[in-house]
Formats: structure tokens, C-alpha cells, sequence
């Protein structure tokens, strides 16, 4: 089960709203409605999951709609039409009482201009959830000097708010939203109104905090590389629709239409395109028990300078370059004669950007292991550089290295790992 | 005079309304005129039976609390003037009314402007109702007041009610409206009833207002001191009536310094309380957090 699911979610703002609604589902023009009715269609049709443990990020530009749509998953706005579950709970049939209880126990949110409390202290602010909730004061003050602690705000509970640095006062939102412990954060622009250099380090420290954690958080932000470095999903929304919704290397692979591809356009898609994205399955492999002759044969249908030999259960253990197939033909020897040892390898989710001195370093495709050291698949060099440039790297006048699509005899279990 | 438009006799209804409530409601009237009376003469009672001295240096030290030494000395000598004049029993006097008829103000005023800033159709019928106090001449109201209430100090701390009112209702409304919308959806998210995010939120977010508005209530009703005078209340506003009625420019202007004497003093210290970083308080507060923080850091060492 979901954490937090949303069902054909609508908020429109202005008169009749339920009616506009309706003419939406047959399929009328919200800009059309926006002139014709003078009416605000903020989120139409908006469906998704949320599941335990995932940075759910909702990618959009101002006036797209996301702020309204966090602030439905949380019943602070009423949607117009569909359903909000925390936990499979439907929070539209939740009487007021029931509603707050919810959002005590399960939801916390951080907000753009942090929305602390000036006449509270730093640690009074952090309890503020445990304090709605009835927590003791001894208690409630333990875990928000604990929480401001997991923040690095460590001493700085009896200052007010007004004494800190920006960046300072979100760690104090986090802390309060930490504090609270509930299952779901939202966070909405939460960093958006700090300066890059502190956004960044807010970001790495969110991340990290949700590793420990284990938390579930759906953030919204109109800043795409935030949205490709913090989230494991994103939701792309546009004019108050989610056009889609996918990890950040497949919206950037594969854009759902024009305006996604617009969007993604300026990304730097060395940071999220990741090894596993961009590999390929390697075209043949040997193994250690192989005849130096049919390894020729296969070099040289497959058009490669040399081969990588895996053992029985993949796991990378070297390779054999055809020179030395032909120096030492006719002397009797196998595979593991010649062998030569793996000197450079790639974690499936390292970065582009981290691909490129390696793969200058070897002779033949880059080889992508996973934890195991089993070989999942190559990386040749022309598929680097066209995965970065978005050119279809099975262009016909493409020179080297690509896979045809010949059975190779010897390993039927070539790995793509896509 | 003939009239164009039908002649509308509203000022007959009207009466007769003060009419019929003079009939039926005055047991109700005395009540609250008994209680005002009572408020007003213990309050008195104690002001005029404590030493001058004591209570020059009583001022002094709530200038000096909410304010800082200037308007201590400031209320000081103020004070010792009132007295050089003659006028201190007067101002004492006065002072009771004023004090009577302020918290009275305050405490519906306060209410009032809540419900105002929390429900906009209450604010659209509360908003006229503040201007028709405001404006319509004091003397109008006076009449039926007078014979509700009948002569005295009840009366004028009624009619001094009435026309110091709409400032902290508006200023409390206002106060609570501008606090930040993110704040209220901070408390709300985390789970809190509307009674906690008014009280734990709003009112403290919006208290710079709402002292803004206790200070204008109490000005206002100092401007009333005149007016309570011709309803038969003792105190400066009285001495100001009798040197006009003799035309004795001199007692007229002591009494008149007083009043503003008075005014300066009350003016400074519920403005000094609506402020944070003044005063005598803010400066033990800082020397306190001061001190919870270096104990905080010895502990954490």
C-alpha cells in the first residue's frame, strides 16, 4: 500500500466550482474556462503515489498549481473532486477532529519562509508538533534539542528564531517537521528562498537525513536540477496538470511531450544520467574455459578489438584483447592463459560525469559492475558521449562498438540491466 | 419647516424607544450603573487615600518599568506638577474613570475584534456599527445615556465606552489579519485547533496591534474628560467645566495641563508596553535569556 495517494485530484478557485469541474472531465479547456467563468482551475486531474521511503518531488513553475496541490494532501484546501489517503485513509471523510489527528500523527510540512514562531525559542519552535500533540514539556524539549542536533543546530535551542541566518531558520523548520515524528513530510519550496550556495548544502543534508531516516517526503520545488538531485520520482506539472511522472533519467530520456523535452533541454545531464541508464549489454563475453580460436571467431564477428570474460555467475574477471589471441595461436593455451587483469570498472549509478576519464583509460567499452563485481553491462565510448548529446546512439552512421543483433553462442544471458 | 421627502420622524422612535427601556429595563440600567459606580469610587477610594508622595513615586517606577528612566523623571515631575497646581485629587479622580472605562473598553473591544478578524460577514456588520460610535457627536448619546444611567461617574464612563471603543476593535481585527498566512498554516498542519493557533499564534503575533489599540482606547478616553464633567462626574473634567462657567482662565489652564500631564503619562507607558526592546522589563528579560544560554553552554561543555 501506498503512504499517500492521490485520485483525480481538482481545486478550482472561484465560483461554482464543482461545475467547472465537470466540464473539465468532459474534456473543456481550462484556459478557455479561466476567461469564460473568471475562475482559477489550480489543480486538475492530478493522480500519483507516494510510497514509503521515496522523495517524492512535484516539479513545477509559479502559478502551475503545486503549492494548492501539497496543501490538499494535508487537507489545509479542500479539493474540489477526488480523493487524498494517508495510510489508505480517505482524509475527505475525516471529520475536523479526525483530520488534525491525522495530520499530528502522519504528516508534517516545512514551508517556504520557514513560518517559524518569533516569540518562541529555537527549541520551542522544534517542539511544536510534540506540544500539539500533549507531549510533557521535559519530553517535547529532549526531542527537539535531539532533532535540532540531527539538523547540526546543536546549541542553539534558547536563541529566537530572529538571531539565525536563513539557512539556519529551515533547519529549525526541518527540525520542528522532524520532531513531530510523522510518517510523511511535506515540504513545500522549502528551499527555495535560500541562497544557491546554502541550497545545495541543505539539499546533500536532506538527502542524508533521509538515508538515516528513512522518511517519506514529497517536495515541491520549481527548480529542475533540485528536482533531479533530491528526487527518486518526479511529478512534472504544468498549467495544473502532472504531465509526468517518472525517475529524473527517465523524464529526461524519455520527455512525455514538447514541453518536458523544453524543460529538461538545459539540464546537466552528466549528474543524472547514471552509468545504468546509459550501458549497454555487452555484445559477447568469454569464458575462462573457452579455446583461444573460437574466441577469434567471436572478436571477429562482433567487429571488437577484445572480449571480456566473465565467470559462471558473471562476475567480471578479466579480458583478452585479439592481439594476443593471435600472437599465441597454435601454443595450445586457453583463456586463462591469456587473460589480462580488470584494471577500471563503473558502479551502474555513478554519474555521467564520472564516466568520462575512465572510459579514456581503456581499450575496450567501459565495463558497469553492480555491488557483486558481476558485469551488467558496456559502455562504448560513442555511447557516452551521443547518451549526453540526446542523439539516437543506434544511428546507422555510427562507426564502432554498437550491438547487432547476432545470437552470441557462448553467454545467452547477456545483462541489460535497464 | 415643510419637507421635501416625507418627513421621517425618527427622532420620536427613537425616543421612544429610550422611552420604553427607561420603563422596563431600568432595573437592568441601575445594575450596571451600580456596578460602574462601585468600580469607579474603590478605585478612587484608594488613589486618593494613598500618600501623594508614594504615588509620584508608584508612577515613576511604572514609567521606569515599561519605559525606561527618561519617562520615569518625565512622570515624576509631571506628577509633582498636577500636585504644585492643586489638581491631584481631581486627576485622581479622574484617573479612576479613565482606568474603569478603559478595561472595560478593552475587554469588549479585544473579543470583538477577533470575531471581527476570524469571520469577514461579523466584520462587515461590526465595521459600520465602529464608525456610527466614532462619529456621531458625543452629546447625542449623552441624553439617553444620562437617562438610563442617570448623573454621575457611571454615566460618563459609559458615554467614555462607547466613544473609545472602535480603535481596539480595529486594531485587533487588523493585528490578527496581517499575521503571515504561512504562520497559521504552520500551526494548522501540525495539527492544532483553531482556539490553539489563536492563542499560541495570532494573538501573540498580533500583540504589537492589539497594544497599539489598548493605548488608543485610553487616549480616547482621556479626550472624554470634558464631556464627563457635564454629566455630573467629579474630576478634572469638572474643574475644566467650573473655570469655564466662572471664566477663570487660570484654574482653567491648571486643570487642562493636567489633563495633558495625565495623557503624556498614559500615553508612554501602554506604548512603552506595546513594545518589545524598551523598558526596564526588556532589559531583565535580555539579562535572563543572557543567562539561560550561558548555562546551556556550560552544560553542553
Amino acid at each position: 500500500m501506498p503512504l499517500l495517494e492521490a485520485q483525480h485530484l481538482y481545486k478550482v478557485f472561484g465560483r461554482r466550482p464543482g461545475d467547472i469541474v465537470r466540464r473539465l472531465e468532459q474534456g473543456e479547456d481550462a484556459g478557455e474556462l479561466r476567461k469564460r467563468y473568471d475562475v482559477t482551475p489550480a489543480v486538475i486531474d492530478a493522480s500519483f503515489e507516494v510510497n514509503e521511503g521515496e522523495i517524492f518531488v512535484v516539479m513545477g513553475l509559479s502559478g502551475s498549481g503545486k503549492s494548492t496541490l501539497i496543501r490538499m494532501l494535508n487537507g489545509l484546501h479542500q479539493p474540489t473532486s477526488g480523493h487524498v489517503k494517508i495510510l489508505g485513509e480517505d482524509i475527505s471523510t475525516m471529520s475536523a477532529a479526525q483530520l488534525r489527528q491525522a495530520r499530528r500523527d502522519h504528516i508534517s510540512m516545512v514551508f517556504q519562509h520557514f513560518a517559524l514562531f518569533p516569540h518562541r525559542t529555537v527549541a520551542e519552535n522544534a517542539a511544536y508538533g510534540l506540544q500539539v500533540k500533549g507531549v510533557s514539556e521535559a519530553e517535547r524539549r529532549e526531542k527537539a534539542l535531539e532533532a535540532l542536533k540531527l539538523v547540526g543546530l546543536d546549541g542553539w535551542g534558547d536563541h529566537k528564531p530572529g538571531e539565525l541566518s536563513g539557512g539556519m531558520q529551515q533547519r529549525v523548520g526541518l527540525a520542528r517537521a522532524l520532531a513531530a515524528d510523522t510518517d510523511i513530510l511535506l515540504m513545500d519550496e522549502a528551499f527555495s528562498a535560500l541562497d544557491p550556495l546554502i541550497r545545495r548544502d541543505m539539499q546533500d543534508q536532506l538527502i542524508e537525513l533521509q538515508n538515516q531516516l528513512g522518511k517519506t517526503i514529497v517536495f515541491i520545488t520549481h527548480d529542475l536540477n533540485e528536482a533531479m538531485r533530491l528526487g527518486d520520482r518526479i511529478a512534472m506539472m504544468r498549467d495544473g496538470r502532472i504531465v509526468q511522472v517518472g525517475t529524473a533519467e527517465e523524464i529526461l530520456t524519455d520527455p512525455a511531450n514538447d514541453y518536458v523535452a523544453q524543460f529538461v533541454a538545459d539540464v546537466d545531464r552528466t549528474r543524472v544520467l547514471t552509468a545504468r541508464s546509459i550501458m549497454e549489454p555487452p555484445v559477447a563475453t568469454l569464458g575462462m574455459g573457452h579455446g583461444p580460436l573460437a574466441a577469434h571467431k567471436l572478436m571477429r564477428e562482433h567487429q571488437q578489438p577484445g572480449l571480456y570474460v566473465v565467470g559462471r555467475d558473471r562476475g567480471l574477471q578479466g579480458y583478452v584483447m585479439e592481439e594476443d589471441i593471435v600472437a599465441a595461436r597454435g601454443g595450445g593455451e586457453t583463456i586463462a592463459d591469456l587473460v589480462k587483469p580488470i584494471e577500471t570498472t563503473v558502479p551502474a549509478d555513478a554519474p555521467a560525469a564520472e564516466l568520462f576519464t575512465p572510459a579514456a583509460s581503456v581499450r575496450l567499452p567501459l565495463p558497469v559492475v553492480d555491488p557483486d563485481g558481476k558485469l551488467v553491462g558496456v559502455i562504448p565510448r560513442v555511447t557516452l558521449l551521443a547518451a549526453l548529446g540526446a542523439v539516437d546512439p543506434t544511428d546507422p552512421a555510427d562507426p564502432v562498438g554498437t550491438p547487432d543483433n547476432s545470437t552470441v553462442e557462448l553467454d545467452k544471458t547477456t545483462g541489460g540491466a535497464r | 419647516m415643510s419637507t421635501v421627502v416625507p418627513r421621517i420622524h425618527l427622532g420620536e422612535w427613537i425616543a421612544d424607544v429610550v422611552n420604553w427601556l427607561t420603563d422596563h429595563w431600568s432595573g437592568f440600567f441601575d445594575g450596571v450603573a451600580s456596578i460602574v459606580n462601585h468600580l469607579v469610587d474603590g478605585i478612587q477610594h484608594v488613589l486618593m487615600n494613598t500618600p501623594i508622595v508614594l504615588l509620584i513615586v508608584i508612577f515613576a517606577l511604572l514609567a521606569l518599568w515599561a519605559r525606561g528612566w527618561k519617562a520615569a523623571v518625565l512622570a515624576a515631575v509631571g506628577f509633582c506638577l498636577i500636585d504644585a497646581f492643586g489638581e491631584f485629587p481631581s486627576a485622581m479622580q479622574t484617573l479612576a474613570q479613565i482606568i474603569v472605562a478603559s478595561v472595560l473598553a478593552i475587554v469588549i473591544a479585544i473579543p470583538v475584534g477577533i470575531l471581527a478578524a476570524r469571520n469577514r460577514r461579523a466584520s462587515a456588520v461590526i465595521k459600520p456599527v465602529l464608525d456610527f460610535m466614532q462619529t456621531l457627536p458625543a452629546y447625542v448619546y449623552l441624553l439617553p445615556v444620562l437617562f438610563l444611567i442617570g448623573l454621575g461617574s457611571a454615566g460618563a464612563v459609559l458615554a467614555t465606552i462607547i466613544f473609545s471603543i472602535p480603535p481596539g476593535v480595529r486594531l485587533t481585527e487588523l493585528g490578527i489579519r496581517q499575521v503571515d498566512g504561512e504562520m497559521v498554516e504552520a500551526g494548522q498542519a501540525f495539527g492544532a485547533t483553531p482556539k490553539e493557533v489563536l492563542r499560541g499564534i495570532q494573538i501573540p503575533l498580533a500583540m504589537p496591534s492589539i497594544m497599539a489599540g489598548v493605548n488608543q482606547v485610553i487616549m480616547l478616553a482621556l479626550s472624554m474628560v470634558v464631556v464627563a464633567g457635564i454629566v455630573g462626574a467629579p474630576g478634572l473634567g469638572q474643574d475644566v467645566l467650573s473655570s469655564l462657567q466662572s471664566l477663570d482662565v487660570g484654574v482653567g489652564v491648571e486643570a487642562g495641563l493636567s489633563v495633558v500631564i495625565l495623557a503624556i503619562f498614559l500615553d508612554r507607558v501602554t506604548d512603552g508596553f506595546s513594545k518589545r526592546e524598551v523598558g526596564l522589563r526588556s532589559e531583565i528579560d535580555k539579562l535572563r535569556r543572557r543567562q539561560a544560554r550561558a548555562a546551556a553552554a556550560t552544560d553542553a561543555a
